[in-house]
């Protein structure tokens, strides 16, 4: 008995510690109420002060408290984007180009000069672009039919799909660039890695195939159809449309709703901050998991309230008194501000202002203060 | 009798050998320079087109861009008194900080060769982007910038290693740089447009990069603006000064008077004068062709502006410039009654005139006169030339020196408004396309074709319509274009010798030796394939190696492949050549393909151009790798 409440104990202060030691954020939402291009926000860049937003109707900077628009034009005497819907953005953090990716092409914003990249005036694969990453002086894509890579010093374009590659669906969704590897998500094709020495493709499956089963758990991709990688640290992590995956090269850990502290199996991206800390932007809210314990940040599923849930290693969750949430709870994407946090809903954007609590928790969002930590 | 027989059998034999000399002779002047290399041997000019002074100010170090090297001059002597081999067509020039180390540009090495000052010894090449031009270090005398004309960008390179860091995106031509002197920003210009949609007004851009984050921060539109030369920035930093050429290609070239094809003009910018103005420098009756050198007076009392084609140096009063300009709120480039207003002389110096430098007490300076191989004198105080440095080039002025020297110069122009290097900058394009027949507005738009290595590409013009290059360069140039002086048979003779002596510049798609890489092989492939993808034969005139086959990759016929226009008297077109294509966009004839890509994604859609509708986009990607090794 003694030691059943001791136990007992032992949980409840684990618990607290964990609320504690997760991050607490007061969140600011913009609409077009207040400038935001549009409300459907399919992806978030920040660039040091400045917050790029890609929505469905018009890129949208965010500078100096305002909102500016960046869309196709028909005046050919003024700088237009390729195509209103802007589905991924990356940013070359050496010479601070943006690159977008649309519904109509890629964009690249340079300095206040776009030039558009569309299947019809370059050797891009494909108009419809997905996911986008810069690795050095090659930029990445992902197309509704396959991969492309641009060698922005000699402007040559290498395309990667069924013909050259283990892709046997060309739909890539996302990509994430490294200095070693590259990896895809292929949208029903699983994952491919391009390793950057050699040159060589390899294909990472679902062992039970395309299905909504999980015979295998934990000994490969938990799904086909994937929409989101982050590589980070030598740790591949993989968002599908049925669980998350992690792979640190020999081993598979796989996270489910119903095991972990995912709000849902539905996931639209992952973004990872090192090895263990990621954030997974899922159908059902916003959710972190810093290695051990999770939490949640949306408004409530059934009342709409702001709601934040947190999760101990020992699966039980806690709620967090809070005063805002994130605009919706479908996420679509994140990037990261420092402490704060940027996070694209399907019905705006929300900037999440990290709140210390009277007990200083770790830096857990920027990789940048966490390795000068180390 | 027999003395007067054997006289006429001489005469007779005199008069046929005579007739077979006179028949070779003309045969041999038909033939294009490549194939008289027997007969005509090129002089090794120097051509100096940039300078630079040492830290004692005591010598200048002078780029010679024909004979590779950089010649040193003693001031106090006016001579020559080291020669130091570099990289091939040596183009900018800068000191480090320290002047210790000279740097080099070499545009057809793709490299900076690196001279200790001391020595005068190259001790280090580093490698830059394709055709590297302006070049400047910055103030910590770490990083050199390095702006690359064939690739558009501008190369950052780490002086402690060697190695290029990264590239910044520049405009198209990129080639031109100046340092402020705060040595916080560094200022770009270009000497071809940014590409835009076909016959939209071309712009340029004035690219501004931090030298602390090593970003471009600003890019200042140059409208109207086609090609920018060099720029300068004033001692303090407040106003900035780029030379430009603002042609009228989208107006049919009905006459030329009152600036109707070019505008020979500065661009103004800093808070001297707020965001940019454009200003002209010509006259209502005389122009000053091809603004190239600028360089402004320490005090800032006066812009000097070497006038390429024009064979001079422009002198602007800067403070009264700049009551012009705060007084004309409104922009008064095309205004040619204003310079009046501002310049102050116009001193006349050698050929094709073009890097500037100032003494640093502003008294002295001193201009490259490049086809001359010397540098001119001016006294700033009165605005004359004071002496000339030879800087020991061949006395002998040849035949392709007098050509190119006619070229360059826009002295057969009515007014002088023009010559061919306004449209064939440094003898290569202008990136724009031209309303040039005298047919009606907006008939005939034809693109700027490339002049390399011309011999054996025959008939000229879009349509095949000049049969030879006299031709071309005669009657249609002298009469038409120029609507003033002709040549006479020598300088039409010599112009055309230099035209055909222009070589390719090195392609920096093939590698050195030779072989092609795989997506190059593979579009060879594509490029020669007789069959279509299902196997069934290619009718051969629709083959691409029918039309585009010989060394030059034409055929030299003329032929409707379905790329012409409504706007075009006829669709039969002259079979371009491929050799160095990849540099030379937009294409087709009109200029209406802004990519390799369009020339079949969009005007190609019924196979008449070769056949391209069975490629799959990689098959596509691979053969325009492979055009751009030809």
């Amino acid at each position: 008995m003694k030691h059943r409440l001791w136990f007992t104990a032992l949980l409840i202060t684990a618990s607290l510690a964990a609320a504690q030691d997760m991050p607490l954020f007061r969140w600011e939402n913009f609409t077009t109420a207040n400038g935001l291009p549009d409300n459907h926000v399919f992806c978030v860049l920040v660039d040091g002060k400045r917050i790029w937003a890609g929505t469905e109707n018009g890129l949208g900077l965010y500078e100096d408290g305002t909102w500016k628009a960046f869309r196709p034009v028909a005046n050919p005497a003024q700088q237009g984007i390729a195509h209103q819907a802007v589905l991924s953005l990356a940013l070359d953090k050496r010479t601070g180009d943006l690159w977008a990716g649309t519904m109509g092409g890629l964009s690249r914003i340079s300095a206040g000069r776009i030039d558009n990249f569309t299947q019809l005036n370059s050797g891009l694969s494909n108009d419809i672009v997905y996911g986008v990453g810069v690795q050095g002086d090659f930029v990445w894509t992902a197309t509704a039919a396959g991969a492309s890579r641009l060698n922005t010093r000699t402007g040559q374009w290498s395309l990667f799909n069924e013909r050259n590659t283990p892709m046997y669906e060309i739909w890539t969704y996302a990509v994430s660039p490294a200095e070693d590897k590259v990896y895809y998500a292929v949208w029903g094709g699983g994952v491919l890695e391009y390793d950057v020495k050699t040159g060589l493709w390899k294909d990472y499956n679902d062992p039970d195939g395309e299905t909504e089963l999980v015979l295998m758990k934990d000994q490969g991709l938990i799904h086909e159809i994937t929409t989101s990688v982050s590589y980070v640290d030598k740790i591949l992590w993989v968002a599908t449309y049925f669980g998350a995956s992690r792979y640190d090269g020999r081993y598979w850990h796989n996270f489910l709703q119903k095991d972990s502290g995912l709000p849902g199996n539905f996931l639209n991206q992952i973004k990872a901050i090192d090895a263990n800390r990621v954030w997974f932007s899922t159908d059902k809210g916003l959710a972190y998991y810093d290695g051990t314990n999770w939490s949640v940040y949306r408004p409530a599923l059934d009342t709409h309230r702001p709601e934040m849930l947190v999760r101990d290693a020992a699966g039980t969750v806690k709620k967090i008194a809070v005063q805002s949430a994130p605009a919706h709870n479908y996420i679509l994407g994140v990037d990261f501000q420092g402490d704060d946090i940027w996070v694209a809903t399907a019905k705006g954007l929300s900037h999440g202002i990290r709140q210390k609590s009277s007990i200083e928790t770790a830096q857990v969002l920027s990789t940048h203060k966490a390795i000068k930590k180390k | 009798m027999p003395a007067l027989i054997t006289c006429r059998a001489d005469l007779w034999l005199i008069a046929r050998v005579a007739s077979i000399l006179a028949v070779v002779l003309l045969a041999i002047a038909a033939q294009p320079v490549d194939r008289q290399s027997g007969s005509l041997t090129r002089e090794r000019y120097l051509s100096p087109i940039e300078m630079a002074l040492s830290a004692d100010g005591r010598q200048f170090y002078v780029v010679c861009q024909d004979s590779d090297e950089v010649r040193v001059v003693d001031l106090a002597s006016g001579k020559v008194v080291a020669r130091v081999p570099v990289g091939h067509v040596p183009r900018g020039i800068a000191l480090s900080p320290d002047n210790r180390q000279i740097y080099i540009t070499n545009a057809w090495s793709d490299t900076v060769s690196v001279i200790d000052a001391a020595t005068l010894k190259v001790v280090q090449t580093l490698p830059t982007g394709f055709e590297p031009a302006g070049i400047v270090v910055d103030r910590s005398g770490k990083t050199v910038y390095v702006a690359n004309r064939l690739s558009g960008d501008i190369s950052v390179i780490d002086l402690k290693t060697g190695q290029e860091t990264k590239r910044l995106l520049a405009g198209r031509g990129a080639s031109y740089l100046a340092l402020s002197p705060d040595g916080k920003l560094i200022f770009a210009t270009h000497i071809y447009p940014n590409p835009g949609t076909f016959r939209s007004q071309p712009n340029s851009e004035l690219t501004v990069i931090d030298t602390a984050r090593q970003m471009v921060v600003e890019r200042k539109l140059l409208h109207n603006v086609a090609g920018a030369f060099h720029v300068a920035m004033s001692a303090d930093g407040r106003l900035g000064v780029a030379a430009q050429l603002r042609p009228k290609n989208l107006i049919p070239l009905a006459h030329v008077e009152h600036g109707w094809a070019f505008g020979d003009s500065l661009t103004l910018f800093g808070p001297d004068v707020g965001g940019t103005v454009q200003i002209p420098i010509d006259e209502l009756d005389r122009y000053y062709a091809l603004p190239w050198g600028v360089a402004i007076a320490p005090d800032k009392s006066k812009i000097f502006l070497t006038t390429a084609g024009s064979e001079s140096v422009t002198v602007i009063d800067v403070p009264r410039l700049l009551k012009v300009v705060r007084s004309r709120p409104h922009p008064f480039v095309n205004d040619l009654s204003a310079s009046a207003d501002y310049v102050l002389a116009r001193i006349p110096v050698g050929h094709n005139p073009r890097g500037v430098l100032l003494s640093p007490d502003g008294k002295r300076l001193y201009v490259a006169n490049r086809l001359d191989d010397n540098i001119a004198i001016i006294d700033t105080g009165n605005n004359k030339v004071i002496s000339t440095i030879d800087l020991g080039g061949p006395k002998n002025v040849d035949a392709l020196r007098r050509g190119e020297r006619i070229f360059f110069t826009a002295g057969y122009a009515f007014q002088g408004q023009f010559g061919c290097a306004n449209c064939h900058l440094d003898s290569t394009i202008d990136g724009l396309q031209w309303d040039l027949e005298p047919d009606g507005f907006g008939k005939d738009i034809v693109d700027n074709r490339s002049l390399e290595n011309l011999a054996g590409t025959e008939p000229f013009k879009w349509n095949g319509g000049n049969p030879d290059m006299p031709t071309e360069c005669g009657p249609r140039t002298e009469k038409f274009f120029f609507r003033s002086q002709s040549f006479n048979q020598q300088q039409l003779t010599d112009l055309v010798a230099f035209v055909y002596s222009l070589p390719y510049r090195p392609n920096r798609y093939r590698l050195l030796n030779g072989e092609l890489m795989p997506a190059q092989r593979r579009g060879k492939a594509v490029f020669e394939r007789t069959k279509y993808k299902s196997g069934k034969p290619i009718p051969e005139a629709n083959q691409c190696t029918t039309c585009h086959s010989g060394p030059k990759y034409t055929n030299q016929q003329q032929v409707n492949v379905g790329t012409g226009k409504l706007t075009d008297r006829s669709p039969v077109i002259d079979v371009p050549q491929l050799s160095n294509v990849a540099y030379s966009a937009p294409y087709l004839h009109d200029g209406s393909a802004r990519s390799l890509e369009e020339i079949w994604t969009v005007f190609n859609p019924k196979d008449t151009h070769g056949v391209s509708n069975d490629l799959t986009k990689d098959e596509l990607n691979d053969l325009i790798e492979y055009l751009k090794t030809l």
